[in-house]
């Protein structure tokens, strides 16, 4: 097969192998099951903290592996060739982590990440909540400061992993009239008084992820839980967001390739008209524009979370493209791949349909693709108005 | 714990292929994998040492090459390996064989359990786990389904599986067992254990390293001799019956005593 040389070193290789590895024995042979069942993939977590996985972004000095999104990349994308919704159950861990490491005091990192580096504890993210979606400065949820404690008050909605995490990274308003300027970030412990969750979602596709309510009934939480400076907590979201896109993005990329791959078999097999539907122009046609396009968002993922490794300051627009044509290229490919296996296709004896239901919420989640949109076009008004 | 598990080097069976004029293996451009069933001895070791704590060493006999397989155990978390290699050891059978890995282990050191799969997929023999037992001189539980720790450790609950139901047995230790493939599931290696697997120099020991009897290792110390080996052949045929249904019954049994299968 030729492919294209994006120069990966041994390390990435390994990676690139041992993730290979998970996805045919470990994932593979249970996605449907999970998918029928909606059920956690807990074996699955232990077997990726087995393998260090969870320890991939985070620096040794913490019990890490010191990678950096070019290693997340390639992790999820080999892991999104099983199932995404276990590959989306793993990147949660990371977007809830990432606030801890970016912005935590050293205590709270050593405190926090050693366990997280070695997949003991998940980790969740809540920002959004019912009326705070794409307008993330609508945070309802409070945070009130009592005596030596923060009082939380609200609830949050739809937070991957919620009720299987054991830490929580949480946005919530301590200064409402301040606006986004107003919000904060702190971390919640599974089991912190005043803490509960709430309904389980049911879901399209995705459904081994654990989608959950966070209900915060004036839980109280010590003050070195607060994470950054009081009032940074849209800034450190926005942050988080920024880092994990392009992890978004490869997840479309081994999608939409595990997608082309059950294509091509299928294609190559299946006789009508007395010959293999390959050899029908109508249907190279569509695979060739799904291997190209998948081809294209995988250089733009690895360029991107290059660019972002090699310390580039300035990458909202550029983790917002890598998140979003990827994702997009996703949604197509995996249509069109239930188009070329036709009948069979729709069935659930096949893996396409399940990739398809699948594919809808890399569009959505993580900033839906108009935001990414507005993302992209608000930096080029910005940069064309400093050439002048 | 001080745990030795021996593994395999075989051919990968889902590349391989034969000669058939020779009837042998061609062994040119096939991988070399670690014995399916020394999967299951590996994690039966690491899950002991996790739970007990220790060591796992392995240990195999086999060419330079075989140096892979002991990169593969370190990268699933195997703490130490070693390769016993000679040109001297080449053609050994199975008396051979158990005799050349007693002498290396007990070079290693002291063990409190030696752990085999339940016999390698190249020769089939499951023979090399009870003859180090015997060599070594300690029990021997072949074919575990189940283990279980007593005593802190001194001792192990076993069920092994035999033709018509298992046994439940209790063994002291230091003893040998070897593992069934049911007896777990192999973990997956750790990016932590496949960068030190590839940094590390695989120790090699030789004959004169372990301190063997020329006349007992390889070809020199094996009185099985292979005399010849053949490859099955399946042959299919196809013969359309003709008349009404009764008839063709008739036939096909008819047929079925011809070909001495009814």
């Amino acid at each position: 097969m030729s492919k294209v040389n994006y120069f990966l070193t041994e390390e990435q290789q390994m990676i690139v192998d041992l993730t290979r590895q998970i996805t045919e024995e470990k994932i593979i042979p249970v996605r449907a099951e999970l998918d029928r069942k909606e059920e956690f993939p807990w074996d699955i977590m232990k077997d990726m903290a087995q393998a260090d996985l969870f320890g991939l972004y985070i620096p040794e000095e913490y019990g890490g592996l010191g990678g950096g999104t070019m290693e997340n990349c390639l992790a999820v994308e080999q892991l999104a060739m099983g199932c995404i919704a276990v590959t989306t159950t793993y990147a949660a861990s990371a977007l809830g982590g990432y606030p801890i490491l970016l912005f935590g005091t050293e205590e709270q990192k050593k405190h926090y990440l050693p366990d997280i580096a070695a997949g003991k504890k998940l980790v969740a993210f809540g920002l959004t909540e019912a009326n705070a979606g794409s307008d993330a400065a609508g945070i309802q949820c409070t945070a009130v400061e009592d005596g030596d404690a923060w009082v939380l008050n609200g609830t949050k909605q739809w937070i991957t992993s919620g009720g299987e995490a054991e830490v929580y990274t949480i946005i919530a308003m301590t200064d409402r009239h301040k606006g986004a300027r107003g919000a904060t970030a702190f971390i919640v412990e599974k089991g912190d008084e005043g803490f509960s969750f709430g309904k389980k979602e049911k879901k399209m596709g995705l459904r081994a992820s654990s989608t959950r309510e966070l209900v915060f009934n004036n839980c109280r939480i010590p003050k070195d839980r607060m994470l950054g400076r009081r009032g940074q907590g849209f800034i450190i979201a926005m942050r988080t967001l920024d880092l994990a896109r392009p992890g978004i993005g490869a997840i479309g990329v081994g999608l939409a390739q595990a997608a082309l791959d059950e294509s091509v078999k299928y294609a190559r097999q299946r006789v009508q008209f007395g010959q293999p539907i390959i050899s029908f122009q109508a249907i190279q046609h569509m695979l060739a524009d799904m291997a190209t396009s998948i081809e294209a968002s995988r250089a733009l993922v690895y360029a991107v979370a290059r660019t972002i490794d090699a310390g580039e300051k300035n990458f909202s627009k550029l983790s917002a493209m890598a998140k979003l044509f990827p994702t997009d290229v996703a949604m197509k490919v995996t249509t069109d791949a239930v188009q070329i296996l036709g009948g069979y296709g729709y069935m659930q004896d096949y893996p396409v349909e399940k990739m398809m239901r699948d594919a809808k919420i890399l569009q959505i989640y993580e900033g839906t693709n108009q935001i990414q949109r507005n993302v992209i076009g608000q930096a080029l008004n910005k940069e064309y108005a400093k050439q002048g | 714990m001080k745990i030795a598990v021996c593994i395999k080097q075989v051919p990968d069976a889902s590349t391989v292929r034969f000669d058939k004029e020779k009837g042998t293996l061609v062994r040119e451009g096939v991988e070399s994998v670690i014995n399916p069933f020394d999967y299951n001895a590996i994690e039966a070791g690491l899950s002991l040492r996790d739970q007990l704590g220790g060591e796992v060493t392995v240990v195999t006999m086999g060419p330079p090459q075989a140096q892979d397989a002991v990169k593969e155990a370190v990268s699933l978390g195997v703490d130490k390996g070693v390769v016993v290699s000679d040109r001297a050891f080449a053609g050994a059978d199975t008396l051979a064989t158990t005799y050349t890995l007693a002498r290396a282990i007990e070079k290693l050191g002291e063990f409190d359990l030696v752990i085999c799969g339940k016999q390698a997929i190249d020769g089939d023999t499951a023979q090399v786990g009870p003859g180090l037992a015997v060599r070594l001189g300690i029990p021997c539980v072949t074919c575990v389904d189940e283990l279980q720790v007593m005593d802190d450790g001194r001792k192990l609950r076993l069920k092994r599986l035999c033709e018509q139901g298992y046994d439940i047995v209790e063994v002291e230790l230091p003893a040998l067992i070897t593992v069934l493939a049911s007896l777990n599931t192999p973990r997956v290696p750790s990016l932590k254990g496949k960068m030190r697997a590839k940094k590390m120099d695989v120790p090699m020991m030789s004959a004169e390293d372990i301190g063997a009897e020329v006349s007992k290792v390889g070809l020199a110390g094996s009185p099985t001799q292979v005399a010849s080996t053949t490859i099955p052949t399946f042959e299919a045929r196809r013969e359309m019956l003709q008349g009404e249904p009764a008839e063709q019954v008739d036939a096909l049994v008819e047929k079925l005593r011809e070909a001495g299968i009814l």
